[in-house]
């Protein structure tokens, strides 16, 4: 471990980090743009300019390793210092050649109040130019409707670039031309193709790249910052919501190591419009045929009068994708009480069973585990578009080299490379069998792990592949020595927790496709849907809809009652993700007009229907939440759990089918109501569809 | 230098000849598997010699193909390499240098031939003859000035004698290219100025006279 004095204090720094990281290991702060901790060196702003003993000039502190630096002669530590005169004098000296060609638009710019380059300018800008040259000016470029470009700002620190090609694997991004020419640019300007680009707006130093649905929408200072977690996907990113009186202005990604790094996908970050526009604002209920805007009291009362009338067992429920732990624990005591066991949260029908154990529908290793597997074998999975970010995660440990991944399903690119192994259960068999070669490149591996997708466990034989995942598991050693590589990949965020709570049928209760076919055969006379849009809702016969929501998508289409709820950005909510990590949304604003929050909704129906929910207020709820699932109350931390479930799993029997494995999303864009509900979605969802396009005209 | 775009108007579509795409398979050859990218610029460069003299955009994406890079990967280093013309060339494509030993020797009278008898730079004259370009030091500084003309360069310049290459060329006369005032590569100018005499060898044998014969000095109007 290397010793170095950093103005004048000696420490001892790992080995192997590059002097900016070890001045920060010391507390001193060294001013960048292009050197960023999860991208690779660049070294080509030379702001972090530091001096070091010895050496004639200063030195670029964020491209020099500390390993490269020699003691004096008698044995004393390297000398650095990052505050002395000659250092200012560097550092302004890069800053008035950067500043020779920026167009200094602050004023206009989204960027200025969180501008590094307006920040640092501030300590290293002189007060007055002396460039009398005309400046530079680049046309801006036309990258697609989520990123807005001010190309003359930019200072071709390259972390857009590097950013695109490293961490979300897509070769987009390049500077063209050289030297004072150079110029930000995607190919003759197309679209930008990636579910991450919108990190590159975070990413960009000064005000270059900028979003562009945001584009002159508000001042950061004026924004109220809400700290809470992203439901787009089962990932739970961890996100920042910046709301300005009641509307959401903007989504952040917030740092969170376990679980989203510091990225979010463009879904996470761009699905703000989607909480404005076709929202239930207030209750309705459907008479002769149209649904007419009533009062909560009437709402209610009706849905508590067909409650009341119907059987328990010709009621049920159907929990949706983006629905909190709170409202569905309170809708299965709501549909205990009234003794109804049909309920589910499964709206896509996998075979996940909260009765197998815990461990055979988590993500048991972990997201972080991801960095040490050297071995992956994803079974109807394409984590690009169903947790894109955790994808950017797998890709970053296969560029570290030594990952081996299989792939049976559905192919696609995943920006990394892997081998096709099959499409289906055939496949699957065989490498359960050990008669596939990547049989031994599993057991072989050190820490294997397998992700099981969606597309997989949906399909008539879901159970029996989870079984024959079990077996690979059990017999590859991803269950030795305490870790457990047997992992489900979710794409609700509210599944987890819907399965940790079992929102699932109860004795004799039926499944959602039970559900479905019971109110089409006239077989139910009530069906509760909290958010649930992705299922078939066509055709549910004379039933009784009751939609709980918050857009009118399908869900609230079908319904003969709406009941306004809240999104997440709207309500504190407790969500598990894939991992089994609880996590808490906050409110950031308030849901528009009536709609409330969803779990008030229950209760105060509950009394209604003349049985009501033993709590009043959310932490009571919480309370009994807590009581009858301790892990909910350890808000951020990874319950596990057991190695023992995927054993047994193991040996359960089902018959397997032989259809090839499907795709569990068809349009990473259109996912959940908020999405379907939002234009900018619906643009890049557009032009995903479409064939590339070739710019014409004179600028290439 | 000024930004360097594509131009405006391309041709649908570009591929390798079967020459050009057998020679461009051996050269990938010459790489380790996966590398085959290092290959970037000798078959650009190729691409340009066969579209006659500059990189049309279907190019780029051909060589991206054959690569397997990402197209803009082969725009970056198109773009960075002045020698990739992105727009179309004369059939005669002058490149004068006016740095600063051709400057101080009067590059600048040649640049003034070039604009006067082809026209503003990069633009191609109407009979698609000529076109010319400022660029950097080409290396022949002790020649000075100097052009290059397609692949040969022609040096020890004068106005006038440059404007007699352009006129020759034009009328379709070979020009032997190199040193257009008689003198012999970089020679010193009017002939050897060391070891003419005297400089007897070790042995005591005398020094023999330079064997090489001094080129004449190319006469106005004269072209083979
Ligand atoms: S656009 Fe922004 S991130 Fe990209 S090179 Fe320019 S300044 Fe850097
Ligand atoms: S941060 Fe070190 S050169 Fe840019
Ligand atoms: S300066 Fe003209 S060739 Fe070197």
């Amino acid at each position: 471990m290397p010793k170095l004095i950093i103005d004048g204090t000696e420490i001892e720094v790992e080995d192997g980090i590059t002097l900016i990281q070890a001045c920060e290991a010391a507390g001193v702060q060294i001013p960048r743009f292009c050197y960023h901790e999860r991208l690779s060196i660049a070294g080509n702003c030379r702001m972090c300019l530091v001096e070091v003993t010895g050496m004639p000039k200063p030195v670029a502190s964020c491209a020099l390793g500390v390993n490269d630096l020699r003691p004096a002669p008698d044995g004393t530590p390297p000398e650095i210092q990052t505050k002395s005169e000659t250092v200012k004098m560097a550092r302004e000296g890069v800053m008035e050649f950067l500043l020779i060609n920026h167009p200094l638009d602050c004023p206009i710019c989204d960027q200025g109040g969180e501008c590094d380059l307006q920040d640092q300018a501030m300590t290293y800008g002189v007060d007055a130019s002396r460039y009398a040259e005309n400046k530079r000016a680049v046309e801006d470029k036309n990258i697609g409707p989520l990123i807005k470009t001010m190309m003359t700002r930019c200072i071709h620190c390259t972390r857009c670039v590097r950013f695109m090609s490293e961490v979300a694997g897509v070769e987009e991004l390049g500077a063209i031309g050289r030297g004072e020419d150079v110029e930000i640019t995607t190919y003759l300007e197309q679209g930008m193709r990636s579910e991450l680009s919108g990190n590159v707006i975070d990413l960009c130093p000064v005000g270059a790249l900028t979003s562009r649905p945001y584009a002159f929408a508000a001042r950061p200072w004026e924004l109220r910052k809400t700290e809470t977690i992203d439901v787009m996907d089962a990932l739970g990113s961890n996100i920042r919501v910046d709301t300005r009186g009641r509307e959401v202005m903007r989504i952040m990604p917030r740092n969170n190591d376990d679980v989203n790094e510091e990225w979010i996908s463009d879904k996470t970050r761009f699905i703000w419009d989607g909480l404005r526009t076709q929202r239930l604002d207030q209750p309705y209920i459907r008479k002769g045929g149209k649904l007419r805007p009533a009062s909560w009291d009437e709402a209610l009362a009706a849905v508590a009068r067909r409650l009341k009338k119907a059987p328990g067992n010709r009621i049920a429920a159907i929990a949706g994708d983006l629905a909190a732990a709170e409202e569905i624990f309170a809708l299965k005591d709501l549909l205990t009480g009234l003794g109804s066991p049909n309920m589910d949260c499964r709206q896509d029908g996998a075979a996940l069973d909260p009765a197998k154990g815990r461990a055979s529908y988590l993500f048991n290793s972990g997201i972080a585990e991801i960095d040490e597997a050297d071995a992956i074998l994803l079974i109807g999975t394409n984590p690009r578009v169903e947790a894109a970010v955790l994808n950017a995660r797998i890709r970053e440990r296969w560029r570290r080299g030594g990952l081996s991944v299989g792939l049976i399903g559905r192919e696609a690119a995943l920006t990394y490379d892997y081998d096709y192994l099959g499409a289906g259960p055939d496949t699957l068999r065989q490498v359960a069998a050990g008669k596939h070669p990547f049989h031994r490149v599993l057991k072989r591996a050190k820490r294997p792990m397998l992700i099981l997708g969606q597309a997989a466990l949906s399909g008539s034989d879901g159970a029996a592949v989870a079984t024959l995942a079990a077996q690979i598991a059990s017999a590859t050693g991803m269950l030795a020595s305490g870790s457990n590589g047997f992992n489900i990949l979710h794409l609700a965020a509210a599944r987890v927790g819907g399965l940790d709570l079992g929102f699932v049928p109860g004795k004799g209760g039926l499944n959602t496709a039970a559900i479905l076919r019971a109110a089409k055969a006239g077989k139910l006379d009530v069906l509760y849907l909290l958010g649930a849009d992705e299922c078939n809702l066509e055709d549910l016969g004379n039933t009784f809809v009751i939609y709980q929501g918050t857009h009118g998508d399908a869900g609230a289409q079908a319904a003969d009652v709406i009941l306004p709820g809240a999104a997440y950005t709207e309500k504190s909510g407790t969500y598990v993700n894939m991992e089994g990590r609880t996590q808490l949304t906050q409110r950031a604003a308030f849901p528009p007009g009536d709609a409330r929050e969803d779990w008030a909704i229950i209760r105060a129906l509950s009394g209604h229907t003349g049985e009501p929910l033993a709590y009043d207020n959310l932490s009571a709820l919480r309370g009994a939440m807590y009581d009858a699932h301790p892990h909910l109350a350890h808000i951020g931390a990874r319950e596990a759990g057991d190695a023992a479930d995927i054993e047994k799993l193991s040996k359960a029997r089902a018959a397997l089918g032989k259809k090839a494995f499907g795709q569990a999303v068809a349009d990473f864009y259109l996912t959940n109501p908020i999405a379907r509900a939002s234009a900018v979605m619906g643009q890049m969802s557009a032009l995903a569809g479409a064939p590339r396009t070739r710019a014409t005209g004179t600028d290439g | 230098m000024s930004v360097r775009r594509l131009d405006s108007l391309q041709p649908k579509s570009f591929k390798f000849n079967a020459e050009n795409a057998r020679w461009a398979t051996a050269q990938m050859k010459k790489f380790p598997k996966g590398k085959q990218a290092s290959t970037v610029i000798p078959l650009l460069w190729r691409a340009q010699e066969q579209h006659g003299g500059w990189l049309p955009e279907p190019a780029i994406r051909h060589i991206a193909e054959i690569l397997d890079m990402a197209q803009i990967r082969v725009l970056e280093v198109a773009t960075f390499y002045t020698m990739f013309n992105l727009s179309p060339v004369g059939k005669y494509f002058v490149q004068l240098c006016g740095t600063t030993p051709c400057m101080l020797r009067g590059a600048e009278e040649i640049k003034e031939v070039c604009r006067r008898v082809i026209g503003p730079q990069g633009q191609v004259t109407e009979d698609g003859v000529f076109s010319w370009l400022e660029v950097e030091c080409l290396g022949a500084c002790v020649n000075a000035p100097m052009v290059q003309i397609n692949k040969d360069y022609y040096e020890d310049l004068t106005g006038e004698i440059f404007e007699q290459i352009l006129m020759d060329l034009r009328e379709g006369k070979e020009v032997p290219p190199g040193p257009q005032n008689g003198r012999q590569f970089s020679c010193p100018e009017g002939g050897p100025t060391t070891l003419l005499n005297g400089g007897a060898a070790k042995d005591g044998s005398p020094a023999k006279k330079p064997a090489v014969a001094r080129r004449k000095p190319r006469a106005k109007g004269a072209g083979k």
